[in-house]
């Protein structure tokens, strides 16, 4: 199998008031298409901004970047922009759902930056939501959904545009255990059956031993451990 | 769904904040049109005012009489071509709070110096064979459902005593913007009347109304005619109707002044408000554009959906502001007595500026927000705890 993220040295700072944090030190990871890799680490070591990275919603200081083919770091603002909307799907511990949407409409909405006809936006979007298994919670808004339900909406949206890569930031993280291991198996089942790869941020040692392969990150420095 | 959906459904997030700025706006396009519509009446006069119709009147003030010997005088000058006189009569019909001019005129001449004033030919015969007949405006006759061949009778101030008149006549404004609020009798009539009851007050004439043929001379002929009279017991004062309108008007300049301004201040105020509640509403979605630049949306997206959402309450603000404004309009036209503003209407200029005042409201409330919501990261976007 090729490697569908390959980052080399990277590191990553971020400036406040001209002091510089540095966050990621001189980072080297290949991940395989059809992985599903968990990353663990304790808070402020920098797995959202690994993550961030790969995802193409923030740019390395140094190294060499390329997922799915594209060398990002590259990409102009609007090319990156256009980038993501065609390769990554996103899925957020807090769900950011928009609260004015109905579930329908929030997994509609990456298909709005699409060429597709209404009935075929359609098509997808319930497909999508028959998927996560909520087909019959389409006109409900995110408030009438629980916390389980919300971050399967969410997790339709990340694969309506049937990305290759899939990013997850804590999905589990402000679940009950139920909904957490019903999200978990979800993820499982995309990896499995629908062939995302999958690049999994938690903190959750249980949702970790989903994964197909585990990293720890501490303090920016990257070690390996686990099954794969 | 498409993208103007999203506009829609995030302006009537909180409902009662959109419909309290909506609210708020509608109020002051209200206040300004109502402001502008005060200014622009005001205005009216002076563009209704004849220029090459002159006024001349007592040089110390308009309320001292000039003797009625100084019409043939005035005749003789050099393009003159028709001189008339009036008298400010006063006096109160019916309802005294209701105010229209009443003047006593010279019936032969008077409606050749005012050719705004339209009466049929033979309506205009008969006013001038009746010494105790009248013309009025035809919007005199239409407050008090007057016709041809009704009296009227007023309760004299200046002039004491009943006096008693027929309509002979009713004049039509030829211009949108010409005074149908007049009533216009003898000066003969009072005249001899003044000669029986108060002997030394016969023969005064309040002032002169002089057409000249090339109103290029105006300013020429006003001097000369004024230099007629020099070192008389009564001295002119001869100037341009609009002249003389401008003068009046410019007495209440300040008030007029500070209209305006008030109705440019009520504008900022508007700005203030779909500002504050712009900047507010973009703050809150701070999290919400880093989801929509996330999944792919451009700045072009980002600008659409501020913008929209502050031009759709600034239109709506403004639209219903605009529609209310035309009845609240009428109603003061209404209330206000005729006779002050013989226009009282909503101009299209004023128009012009309440949609133009939305329009520019809705830009600039939105550049903030706009600038803000471009200006951060996606990663800090997330960060963003409002
Ligand atoms: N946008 C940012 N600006 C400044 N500092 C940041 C930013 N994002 C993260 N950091 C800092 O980088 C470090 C790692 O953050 P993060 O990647 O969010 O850690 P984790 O997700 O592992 O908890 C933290 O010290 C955090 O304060
Ligand atoms: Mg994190």
């Amino acid at each position: 199998m090729s490697e569908i993220i390959q980052i080399k040295n990277v590191s990553k700072s971020y400036w406040r008031n001209s002091l510089e944090i540095p966050v990621l030190h001189n980072i080297t990871l290949g991940v395989e298409e059809g992985e599903f890799l968990a990353l663990m680490g304790p808070s402020g070591s920098g797995k959202t901004t690994l993550l961030n990275l790969i995802a193409g919603i923030d740019r390395p200081s140094r190294g060499e970047l390329s997922v799915a083919g594209t060398d990002i770091a590259k990409l102009g603002e609007s090319a990156l922009a256009k980038w993501r909307s065609s390769n990554v799907g996103f899925v957020f511990q807090f769900y950011n759902l928009l609260p004015v949407l109905t579930a329908y409409e929030n997994v509609e909405l990456p298909l709005l930056l699409t060429k597709l006809s209404k009935s075929e936006k359609k098509k997808h979007v319930e497909a999508a939501l028959n998927i996560v298994g909520l087909g019959d919670r389409m006109k409900h808004y995110p408030k009438q959904l629980s916390g389980g339900q919300e971050q399967r909406v969410a997790i339709a949206r990340a694969i309506v545009t049937d990305p290759v890569i899939l990013v997850a930031d804590e999905p589990t993280g402000d679940l009950d255990k139920n909904s957490a291991q019903e999200i978990l198996t979800l993820m499982e089942r995309l990896n499995k059956e629908f062939k995302k790869t999958i690049v999994m941020v938690t903190h959750d040692q249980h949702a970790a031993e989903r994964a197909s392969r585990l990293l720890h990150l501490d303090k920016g420095d990257l070690s390996a451990n686990g099954k794969g | 769904m498409k993208i103007f959906k999203l506009i829609f459904k995030n302006a009537l997030r909180h409902k009662l904040r959109t419909t309290l700025t909506i609210l708020g706006i509608s109020i002051a396009v209200i206040a300004f049109g109502l402001l502008r519509t005060v200014v622009s009446a005001w205005y009216v006069g002076v563009d209704a005012a004849s220029a090459n119709r002159l006024i001349t009147r007592q040089a110390v003030s308009f309320i001292f009489p000039l003797p009625l010997s100084y019409k043939d005088k005035i005749e003789k000058i050099p393009g003159v071509t028709d001189v008339s006189y009036a008298n400010w009569f006063g006096g109160v019909y019916k309802d005294k709070n209701q105010f229209f001019s009443r003047m006593a005129v010279d019936p032969e001449t008077y409606f050749d110096v005012v050719p705004e004033f339209v009466v049929p030919s033979q309506e205009l015969e008969n006013f001038k064979k009746e010494r105790n007949s009248c013309i009025i405006g035809a919007d005199i006759a239409k407050l008090y459902k007057l016709k041809v061949g009704d009296q009227m009778s007023l309760e004299g101030d200046i002039y004491p005593g009943t006096w008693d008149f027929v309509i002979a006549g009713i004049y039509q404004p030829k211009f949108k913007t010409t005074d149908a609020m007049q009533m216009l009798f003898h000066w003969d009539y009072v005249n001899e009347r003044m000669k029986v009851e108060m002997p030394g007050r016969e023969n005064q004439v309040g002032w002169y109304v002089v057409q000249v043929g090339d109103p290029s001379k105006s300013a020429q002929i006003s001097s000369q005619i004024d230099a007629l009279f020099k070192n008389s017991p009564d001295e002119t004062k001869t100037e341009t109707e609009r002249a003389f309108t401008q003068g009046f008007i410019s007495a209440y300049g300040s008030i007029i002044t500070s209209m305006n301004v008030m109705s440019w201040a009520i504008v900022g105020i508007i700005l203030l408000v779909l500002g504050n509640t712009m900047v507010m509403a973009a703050r809150e979605r701070t999290r919400e554009y880093a989801v929509l630049k996330t999944l792919g949306f451009s700045a072009k997206h980002i600008v659409g959906l501020i913008f929209g959402e502050s031009m759709f309450i600034s239109f709506l603000g403004g639209g219903i502001g605009l529609l209310l404004t035309f009845p609240i309009v009428a109603g003061f036209s209404q209330v206000i007595p005729k006779g002050i503003f013989p226009v009282f209407e909503i101009e299209t200029i004023t128009v012009v500026l309440s949609v133009g005042a939305a329009l520019l409201i809705g830009v600039l409330a939105s550049i903030f927000p706009i600038q803000r919501a471009l200006g951060t990261k996606i990663v800090d976007g997330f960060r963003f705890v409002g």
